[in-house]
């Protein structure tokens, strides 16, 4: 990619982010009543986070064996309600030591 | 100037900054390994400051001239700001001018978002200090990561990777525990996803245009069947990142 596109890039990412947070705030009066579009508004930060992890997660480390390990850690961290910290950690740790026991061990 | 609620606002985003120097360490390594260098990884951090948003974006600046799938990729994954930001502006005190929200309004994250929502006015001062940390935490945790990059070992790297993968995680599982609609709405989306991944034709398009379908096919059947009835369903549903 040349510079020139990273720029047409980097432009669309901010200006587009940028609006969408600046606009609303700025120039909000009155609060959102159409049940459809609140509803909307609600879930789709989940359904935009479970479809960017699954499945691609599986296939971020070099071996799904180790992710599915980071995965599993993570999910029963998280039904705990361990902070994110913890369970992105926990899950890099789970991922680590799986690729070392691949690697070295088996 | 009102320092005492400045002072009061940074500490509030001490944790936030934190948080946000690891996460946004791996984005600094992501970004690098998918071919950017550190100062592109910076500058996409400084002017963005958005997990999903940039991960999105990183996978798309790949590809040659997808200019109208990174649009669609950034409103479809941002959208929720939007909801964040009408929200939050209910609640700011009459010390915002316009000006301050036109600036101010570039720094809503879901964990900004989030504690400000908490107040029971909220102040610019305030607001402007809990922004400074967490940016501050953003910008160089990128920079880290970008620069650390080739320096850490393979295995190591390869371990950071679902770092971020495992913090959407973390912010899904809870949710879809407390709520219904968000369980049915996140399985939706997962099927979506992996029948986009797996399935011959389908598996050619892009990435960012496939999670905008998936995300607005699962969200679309989510508010259909379950719709919220509550005032302002961003006090029952937390949103964090």
């Amino acid at each position: 990619m040349d510079n020139i596109q990273f720029f047409i890039y980097l432009a669309i990412m901010a200006i587009s982010t940028y609006l969408i947070r600046a606009i609303p705030f700025a120039l909000a009066s009155r609060k959102i009543e159409n049940t459809f579009i609140k509803s909307f508004l609600c879930y789709i930060p989940y359904a935009v986070l479970a479809a960017m992890t699954f499945p691609a997660v599986f296939y971020a480390t070099k071996n799904p064996v180790s992710a599915t390990v980071g995965v599993i850690i993570a999910f029963i961290l998280a039904l705990f309600k361990r902070g994110l910290m913890t369970v992105a950690v926990a899950a890099c740790a789970g991922v680590f030591i799986t690729e070392i026991v691949l690697r070295y061990i088996l | 100037m009102n320092t005492a609620l400045l002072k009061k606002g940074i500490s509030a985003g001490l944790p936030i900054g934190l948080g946000y120097l690891s996460v946004s360490f791996t984005f600094g390594i992501m970004a690098t390994s998918a071919g950017l260098s550190w100062w592109q990884a910076l500058l996409i951090s400084m002017l963005n400051l958005t997990s999903a948003g940039q991960l999105a974006g990183i996978n798309i600046m790949i590809h040659p001239m997808q200019y109208i799938e990174m649009l669609i990729a950034q409103l479809t994954i941002n959208i929720r700001y939007s909801f964040m930001s009408v929200s939050l502006s209910q609640k700011t005190d009459d010390s915002f001018k316009m000006n301050d929200r036109w600036i101010l309004g570039g720094f809503v994250t879901d964990e900004i978002f989030g504690v400000a929502i908490t107040e029971d006015k909220v102040n610019k001062y305030f607001f402007a200090g809990l922004t400074i940390l967490p940016y501050i935490g953003w910008a160089s945790g990128t920079l880290i990561g970008a620069l650390l990059g080739n320096v850490l070992p393979d295995i190591v790297l390869n371990s950071l990777n679902i770092a971020l993968y495992a913090m959407f995680i973390a912010i899904v599982i809870p949710e879809a525990k407390k709520s219904v609609a968000i369980t049915v709405v996140s399985l939706i989306a997962v099927g979506l996803s992996c029948m986009f991944y797996f399935v011959p034709m389908l598996s050619n398009i892009s990435s960012g245009i496939t999670i905008c379908i998936c995300a607005i096919v699962a969200t679309g059947i989510g508010a259909i069947l379950f719709p919220i009835k509550e005032d302002d369903p961003l006090e029952t549903v937390e949103t964090k990142e």
